[in-house]
């Protein structure tokens, strides 16, 4: 067992943890964050997707030990007192997610993909998704909620509706 | 409220399902944790077919954290510990295990398959269509005993603290396996001498199905021409992204279970299990939690949900199984899987006399709850939007080595529909007609009362001109037929190909005497409650169970249109068979022309029983009472009046009802429609077919659908977009391979290529709107169109592109190898070369006939596949 020490969502944590152990799993099972999905373990569907000092990555091909002193961000840690980011607004105003259970990911990625190149064209924003599958939407309308943050990128949170 | 509200229905309210799902607070049935609770996790086969000749799990059960290893033999008296199953659990469905052992039909009668040890004489399946009285049932044990039957049939269960210790015990069970003969082809399946998968079942061949209407010997006979086309349905395989789980809960207090399940069907599941597992129906919960993703694969019972109930039986304790993406691959079901023939004859003008479809499909190694019943769900649509006189269907099911079969979106309608779309244009070719025009000349008249069709179903209602001739519009038709030209007279080795697709479908499943004579059992309904709480706020409890569809937006829209109240007054409540006792789930499109219709109808009845409160409260006669926005008022006097809360309010304080009537404004419906809906469609895909590549670009897909009147246009979209994003997979990127020894090749999302976002163009969709007949809304449901009109419309766009080549035929997928193997062909190239050379490249159109191999390329794991991912 290691012990590791990460900040999550704002919060420090600290643990035991087997070396093994995926980030995905420590987020989920040891501090209980749901909202980072298993779709594939294979580093493949991108449904764990969270950032790890900024940078999006999939959780499932990170073990817990390599996040040791780093900062993670999931879906729940991206609201600003209470209010929705906008990339989370843009994804319900666009009906950009069906079932739901891509869209954590999806929208981690999203963020990340606009951090990296702000005006993505179309094209770009398809292919900076390609990482993360989703099965209902046929992806359309999640380049428009990308595309809709764009119009609207003043960097100000959305309220929550 | 006082204002009376805006109406909902129609409108793209925006969902409310989202907020729990943007913030990443739903509740998947992975995040359930509960006291004690121990996690389970399966061995599986890697041999398509063996014998088990010995399972030593002792060391196994020395590892860490690990409380129980058992065997199928182990478990094997445990599924009926409880006999005292309640008869009434199984209504609707033929899982009466001991008539049909009695049936005699498919009684295990030699103890060769279990390696000598005493054979149960009952047959244990969960399927719950039985298609014909002689089908052919194969006895499926949870964890198999003494033989495996496909790559990932279960060998035993380890039960331990935590699942990578679960995992790591795996390891550790030891098994002698004695391969045998394998079979996974249809055609090899059905010929004589061909291993069997059950032998005590003596033939592949689980039953033949056939319909027949009209001469169709004087159709063919006297027909000027004759079309016959081959088509291959490949194997796909679902993959929602949240892949199946369970937890399942004995309950301490009434001795019963509570199972989460990521399922689409809770009911359905519930009779299964209660039948299997002999738990009394009363003392079975089964709740849906938020479900990432079903496309059909969740429409079922399966062997780890009796394995969980029964470990929680036996152990005392919560058990949870979360399946691995890989095990998704191997042990949910999958779809399709048919070889079709067809066959049209028609006058010399172009118009059908009749049509004769032969099919296999494959079964897969078991039946699961429906698979015998998928290429049925087709039988009837092989006619799709074309009016003659005369049909012969006939379909065998066959059992392979392989995953089995069941629904998968669109389930049975995508193959009728591929098949008929793409002999309209073979038609086409043969007429010298225009694919638009061949497609016109055999359309019914415009319909809106029930019409019969050639396979003797009625279709409810169409306008197939009307969506042709819109979508037609739409696509500039004949500015793409110009270009078209341009490009095959300047030899652009980038193709272009216009293809059609005007289909329609079957769903809104359905009537229940049409179901029971199936062999689907009946119980086609679905009920909905629409209950007015005190404080004027509104309770739907529907039967049925979305996980994506957007059903809690969509029947507060419904609800809050007959009820003259806000939205956001109404919740729906779904998924729990405590809370929704009766309903029959989602599946085959048939939520809203069912379940949707059923709430609309439950809250016409508390409109009813509230305006009689409202003349008592207003001391007006009832026919002089008028209810409009929310507000009831005297007819005259538009100040008498009272407004549905407070009548809601008064229904449940009481005190002042009219003489006799029972307090609270609660009102259950179950609707029964009288007849399938049948929407429609007519699409045109307009593929970019690199001559040199073989890649396929799809540069605009239109849409023109048909579904009646919309609830929520933004939802209906939505499900047209994922719908046709899942058809322009299975055209052009998704196949389930498997090797000659029954290993499925593609299993992982590296090897099956699931389209991404690069991999799918954008969608430019129009409505028109048909009501259907059937239901008091007009409405017919969407969920499977896209998934239905897409494939034909691809291949045909990138056969229209190839027509110069002679090419007169691409299977599915369409990957740029097959693309190009098939160019080469047409060029009487050595298929082994690749010639940078473009002498080949025809730069008008030729006759040159083709003759393709039909099986270069149909499953080669190794060929390049239409896209790449990081």
């Amino acid at each position: 067992m290691r012990r590791i020490q990460m900040t999550v969502d704002g919060r420090a944590h600290v643990a035991e943890v087997e070396p093994r152990l995926l980030l995905l799993h420590h987020l989920r099972e040891n501090l209980g964050i749901g909202g980072v999905h298993a779709g594939c373990n294979t580093t493949s569907c991108g449904a764990c997707t969270v950032h790890l000092d900024g940078e999006s990555v999939k959780s499932c091909t990170v073990l817990a030990v390599q996040a040791d002193g780093h900062e993670v961000t999931t879906v729940r840690g991206i609201m600003d007192n209470g209010l929705w980011h906008p990339m989370q607004q843009a994804f319900h105003e666009a009906h950009g997610l069906q079932c739901g259970y891509c869209t954590p990911g999806m929208i981690m990625a999203s963020i990340s993909l606009l951090k990296e190149k702000p005006n993505a064209t179309e094209q770009e924003i398809r292919e900076g998704l390609e990482g993360n599958l989703c099965r209902c939407t046929g992806y359309e309308n999640i380049v428009k909620a990308v595309q809709l943050v764009q119009q609207h990128s003043n960097g100000q949170a959305q309220p929550a509706s | 409220m006082t204002e009376a509200p805006e109406k909902f229905v129609g409108g793209g309210v925006p969902r409310k399902e989202d907020p729990a799902l943007v913030t990443g607070r739903a509740n998947w049935t992975d995040n359930i944790k509960l006291p004690g609770m121990l996690h389970a996790t399966l061995l599986r086969s890697p041999y398509a077919h063996a014998r088990i000749t010995s399972i030593d799990t002792s060391v196994a059960k020395e590892q860490p954290g690990v409380v129980a290893v058992f065997t199928g033999d182990d478990l094997a008296e445990e599924y009926d510990k409880n006999p005292q199953a309640n008869p009434a659990a199984v209504t609707g469905y033929d899982l009466s295990l001991e008539e049909r052992s009695n049936g005699g039909a498919s009684v295990t009668e030699t103890g060769d398959n279990t390696g000598g040890e005493t054979v149960d004489e009952k047959t244990r399946t969960f399927v719950a269509w039985i298609v014909t009285e002689d089908l052919k049932v194969p006895n499926h044990w949870p964890i198999a005993r003494g033989e495996v039957n496909f790559a990932g049939d279960i060998v035993a269960v380890v039960v331990a603290t935590d699942r990578y210790k679960a995992q790591d015990a795996l390891e550790f069970i030891d098994v002698e396996y004695e391969p045998m003969d394998v079979v996974t082809d249809l055609e090899e399946a059905v010929a004589s001498g061909s291993p069997l998968v059950h032998e005590n079942l003596g033939s592949n061949e689980a039953y033949t199905w056939n319909l027949d209407t009209g001469d169709i010997e004087d159709a063919f006979s006297n027909a000027a021409l004759t079309v016959k086309e081959r088509y291959i349905q490949q194997r796909l395989i679902p993959n929602a992204i949240e892949t199946r789980g369970i937890v399942a809960n004995p309950d301490p207090i009434n001795g019963g279970y509570t199972l989460y399940s990521s399922t689409q069907v809770p009911h359905i599941l519930k009779a299964v299990l209660s039948a299997y597992c002999g738990i009394p129906e009363q003392r079975l919960r089964i709740v849906a939690p938020d479900v990432g993703g079903g496309f059909g694969s969740k429409l079922n019972a399966y062997s780890e949900e009796v394995i969980g109930l029964v470990l929680a039986r036996k152990l005392g304790v919560p058990i949870k199984w979360i399946e691995d993406r890989s095990e998704n691959y191997l042990a949910t079901i999958h779809g399709r899987g048919q070889v079709q023939d067809i066959e049209v004859a028609a006058d010399s003008e172009g118009r059908i006399q009749g049509m004769r479809v032969k099919l296999l499909a494959d079964m897969g190694a078991y039946l699961q709850v429906n698979t015998p019943g998928i290429p049925l769900l087709g039988a009837f649509m092989y006619p799709g939007v074309y009016t003659f006189p005369a049909y012969s269907f006939e379909c065998t099911g066959v059992f392979t080595n392989k995953t089995p079969t069941d629904a998968y979106r669109g389930a049975g309608r995508p193959e009728a529909a591929f098949a008929i779309e793409r002999i309209m244009d073979a038609l086409a070719r043969e007429t010298g007609l225009d694919p638009a025009e061949v497609r016109r000349r055999n359309f019914y008249e415009p319909f809106d009362e029930p019409t019969t069709t050639p396979a003797g179903i009625q279709y409810d209602s169409g306008n197939y001109q009307m969506t042709l001739d819109r979508v037609l519009e739409l696509a500039d038709y004949e500015g793409l037929r110009a270009e078209q030209q341009r490009r095959r007279e300047s030899g652009d080795p980038v193709q272009l190909g216009i293809g059609f697709s005007t289909y329609t479908e079957i769903c809104g499943l359905a009537p229940s005497q049409v179901l029971a004579a199936l062999g689907a059992g009946g119980a086609g309904w679905e009920m909905a409650k629409v209950q007015m709480l005190a404080s004027g706020k509104v309770e739907v409890i529907t039967g049925t169970t979305p996980h994506g569809q957007g059903h809690v937006t969509s029947w507060s829209q419904i609800a809050a249109d007959a009820l003259g109240v806000d939205v956001d007054d109404v919740e729906v409540l779904h998924g729990d068979t405590a809370i929704a006792p009766y309903g029959r789930d989602t599946y085959g499109s048939r939520s809203l022309p069912v379940g949707g219709v059923a709430v609309h109808l439950a809250a016409q009845k508390v409109v009813d029983k509230a305006k009689k409160i409202a003349a008592h409260m207003l001391e007006a006669a009832e026919g002089d009472i008028e209810f409009e926005g929310g507000t009831f008022s005297v007819v005259g006097s538009p100040d008498q009046n009272v407004t549905m809360q407070r009548v809601a309010g008064a229904a449940y304080l009481a005190d002042n009802l009219p003489e006799g009537m029972e307090p609270v404004l609660s009102e259950e419906y179950f609707f029964d429609p009288p007849n399938f809906t049948f929407p429609f469609g007519a699409h045109i895909c307009v593929t970019e077919v690199d001559t040199e590549t073989g890649f396929v670009k799809i540069r605009d897909y239109f849409g023109v659908d048909d579904c009646g009147p919309v609830i929520n246009p933004t939802i209906v979209d939505g499900q047209l977009h994922g719908g046709i994003a899942q058809g322009v997979a299975q055209a052009l990127y998704e196949e389930a391979v498997y090797d000659e020894d029954g290993n499925l090749t593609t299993g992982s999302m590296v090897d099956y290529l699931i389209p991404g976002a690069p991999e799918l163009p954008n969608y430019t969709l129009e409505r028109t709107v048909t009501p259907s007949p059937s239901n008091a809304l007009g409405v017919k449901g969407v969920g499977e169109a896209g998934t239905i009109g897409a494939p034909p419309a691809v291949i045909n766009s990138i056969v229209d592109a190839l027509s110069p080549y002679g090419i007169t035929h691409i299977d599915m997928p369409a990957s740029p190898w097959k693309v190009w193997q098939a160019i080469q062909d047409s060029q009487g190239r050595d298929p082994g070369t690749r010639d940078a050379d473009r002498s080949g490249r025809p730069s008008q159109a030729t006759d040159s006939a083709t003759s393709m191999d039909p099986e270069a390329g149909s499953t080669n794991p190794d060929a390049p596949t239409g896209g790449d991912r990081t």
